[in-house]
């Protein structure tokens, strides 16, 4: 599905990736964690493509193609999705109109016939009812006035519409009460299948006590450092990433 | 002055045939002097009265000055060197196929979706048959004479209708009134007409797309709609297809007049050509448009949509005369390219209790330069006036400039004003989020674009506001990166 390797990327002058390698199959879940300023939004930019990121070498395979040749639609057209850390605010864009634009625009690219109003409005009111979201969400303008917790749900919401091979959360719990965080995670389970590969970009722990990973990378300093089970999440949890760079320094 | 025989054989032409013989073609040689003014009237077969309103007119203009305050930059134009009368074209002057238009003409064309006889007509080429439209125009005639609405151009105005002409023309936007005005006033072509009687509501929004004799209508349009107390009317002005023109230069005149009661709705979509990529050859449209709200509780309202011309210079303005009456200004104006764009309304309010309220939407991108003029005047007598202004900026790219100049006067105690102002820029970030969407650069400057002038679109007639909003989105094609 995703094959990274020897990933290496600078912003500015700056190196920030080091040689990042990851092989990601179809319907895993795979978690990359990391203290701050270890590379891992830098990551997932670089692979949603996000520009002014200069990628200096390494490639990058999804779905046998080349992904870092590609404009930041076409990733999405082919089947991969970024649920922000930030969500953009649009002013003036209804909701649904830009959910539509979105569906059709990756439809169209596949071969597959645009959705008209009323099978979208179908389609949308179904997976609202999956991620128990409140219709009034529809109608307001992408991301203006939503709190943080409704921001994030959007995303996902968006995800579950666009229906993604390969979703990128990048720091999706950042910024949530347990409550929300919760919803979050619910709804992200909820669109697990043998099918959507993830990968969960996270500071904290907690997260994944809600979506239970099938492996966990340690990001550290631009390069993955330790990999393994989802035990290695709680090991750090308990040690801190003190003990990780304390190792790799000691090895 | 002594005439120049070629105007001495136009005017010896109209005695021969006739006034209302149509003769192919007759275009004054460029020049303009009383010879030329008197030709014009007598060409189109006016009442003395009108001749007289005509020189009167020339004979102020030339004492007057050519403004230069608007804050656009064009060579300077030698007004004896355009034709200000020409009648409507010969097949053999314009292009002889669409092979010959401009392709990026037709490019657009096909993108709004126009049939292919309607291209033709658009670009000037001369069709045979004029499609539906006169069967269509004739159907709505006798739907509107049947209520009573008058509705014609000015020349026939001019000939069945003198005694309105005469009371109301030149009542709002007198030929002193500025250089251009008065210009329009001496020579000008044609125009439109509406009168609607007391208390009628209009059964149809009116359009120039559906007056037969409106193609050819020339530089110098003149446009009167007078509104009855009690009555009601809208009146729809342009169309979202490009259009070409022979004449660089345009100076209309709308005179509106709302007596008690009454609501006028204006709108208009302008797309004239706005010239190549360096701007060369695009429309200069220097246009006086006025309503006044002559009753009490009458409402006047414009919604404007620019997007073509080289230059555009218009305020399409309010004067709030009748107590409790409103005035609206609902605009959304896009400047790329080389366009230049100074533009905005004026609100004088006279009466009490008056409202108005303008909303202004301001896009550039390229190298467009845009400002916004608006002039919110509260007289000595105009107590418990309001005011709401909202002018809003949009930038597209870093070659491009947007300009916003408020006048505020206030003379009366009680007034209230709210002026909101905002610039922005389209982010990368909201780029970068709408295309991981999938959207293309292009869709998603469209969509932000789109939202960012909802609330005037909302102010148009629903299949304008479609067009509109479609005609958009090919204006700014290929405006970033």
């Amino acid at each position: 599905m995703l094959s990274v390797s020897g990933l290496k990327a600078n912003v500015g002058e700056k190196e920030i990736l080091k040689g990042l390698d990851l092989q990601v199959g179809a319907g895993e879940v795979h978690a990359v964690m990391g203290p701050n300023g270890s590379g891992k939004s830098t990551f997932a930019h670089v692979l949603s493509g996000r520009e002014g990121y200069e990628v200096t070498a390494g490639s990058v395979t999804f779905e046998g193609r080349d992904l870092l040749a590609l404009e930041p639609e076409e990733r999405a057209r082919l089947g991969l999705f970024l649920a922000f850390q930030y969500p953009v605010e649009l002013p003036g864009v209804n909701n649904t109109y830009f959910l539509k634009a979105a569906l059709n625009s990756i439809r169209k690219s596949r071969g597959e016939p645009e959705l008209d109003a009323v099978s979208f409005l179908r389609l949308i009111r179904e997976k609202l009812k999956v991620l128990h979201l409140d219709d009034s969400l529809l109608k307001r303008a992408v991301n203006v006035g939503f709190s943080g917790g409704e921001k994030k749900r959007n995303e996902i919401f968006q995800m579950a519409l666009l229906e993604p091979r390969l979703a990128i959360l990048d720091e999706t719990d950042s910024g949530l009460d347990i409550d929300a965080l919760r919803l979050v995670a619910d709804g992200v389970n909820a669109l697990r299948g043998p099918e959507r590969s993830m990968i969960v970009v996270t500071h904290y722990q907690r997260l994944l006590d809600y979506i239970q990973p099938d492996r966990v990378h340690v990001l550290s300093k631009g390069r993955i450092i330790r990999s393994g089970g989802k035990e290695l999440a709680l090991e750090l949890e308990e040690k801190g990433y003190g003990w990780i760079d304390a190792g790799e320094q000691a090895a | 002055m002594t005439p120049t025989p070629a105007v001495e054989d136009i005017v010896r032409s109209d005695y021969e045939h006739g006034f209302t013989t149509e003769i192919e073609s007759d275009t004054l040689p460029p020049g303009l002097d009383e010879q030329v003014v008197r030709a014009i009237s007598r060409r189109k077969g006016e009442p003395e009265f009108m001749t007289e309103w005509r020189l009167k007119a020339y004979r102020r203009w030339l004492t007057m000055q050519e403004p230069a305050w608007a804050s656009v930059h064009y060579p300077r134009i030698d007004f004896q060197s355009i034709s200000y009368y020409s009648a409507p074209k010969r097949p053999e002057d314009g292009p002889k196929s669409l092979d010959e238009v401009d392709p990026a003409l037709l490019e657009t064309y096909e993108k709004l979706g126009i049939p292919i006889e309607e291209q033709k007509a658009l670009a000037g080429i001369a069709v045979d048959a004029v499609f539906d439209s006169v069967s269509v125009a004739t159907t709505f005639r006798e739907t509107l004479a049947e209520a009573g609405v008058i509705f014609c151009s000015i020349s026939e105005a001019v000939q069945e209708h003198p005694d309105l002409v005469r009371a109301y023309l030149g009542s709002v936007v007198p030929h002193t009134d500025n250089f251009y005005a008065g210009l329009n006033s001496a020579v000008f072509s044609d125009g439109t007409f509406v009168y609607v009687p007391k208390g009628v509501r209009c059964p149809m929004e009116l359009s120039t797309y559906f007056r037969i004799n409106a193609r050819n209508t020339g530089q110098f349009e003149r446009t009167l709609i007078i509104a009855e107390p009690g009555s009601y009317v809208s009146y729809l002005e342009g169309c979202t297809a490009p259009q070409r023109d022979e004449n660089q230069l345009h100076a209309a005149v709308v005179e509106l007049i709302a007596l008690e009661d009454a609501e006028i709705k204006y709108s208009t979509v302008q797309n004239w050509y706005p010239g190549d990529e360096e701007g060369r050859g695009g429309i200069y449209n220097f246009v006086t448009k006025r309503g006044d709200c002559r009753g009490a509780r009458s409402k006047i309202s414009w919604t404007q949509v620019e997007t073509g011309s080289a230059i555009t210079w218009k305020y399409p303005s309010c004067i709030l005369r009748g107590d409790d009456s409103i005035g609206e200004f609902y605009s959304v104006a896009v400047t790329k390219g080389r366009q230049q764009a100074d533009t905005g309304t004026k609100m004088i309010h006279l009466g009490k209790n008056t409202r108005s309220t303008i909303v202004s939407k301001g896009i550039s991108a390229g190298q467009g330069r845009q400002t916004y003029r608006g002039l919110v005047r509260i007289s000595q007598r105009a107590e418990g006036a309001r005011n709401h202004t909202q002018c809003d900026s949009l930038l597209i790219g870093d070659r491009c400039s947007a300009n916003t100049f408020p006048y505020i006067e206030v003379k009366h105690p009680s007034a209230k004003m709210e002026h909101e102002a905002t610039t922005s820029k389209i982010s990368d970030d909201q780029l970068f989020y709408c295309r991981a969407r999938g959207l293309t650069e292009e869709d998603a400057v469209s969509m932000i674009v789109n939202g960012f002038c909802k609330e005037v679109f909302n102010e148009l007639p629903m299949e304008f506001a479609v067009e509109a909003q479609k005609l958009l989105s090919i204006s700014l094609e290929g405006a970033v990166g």
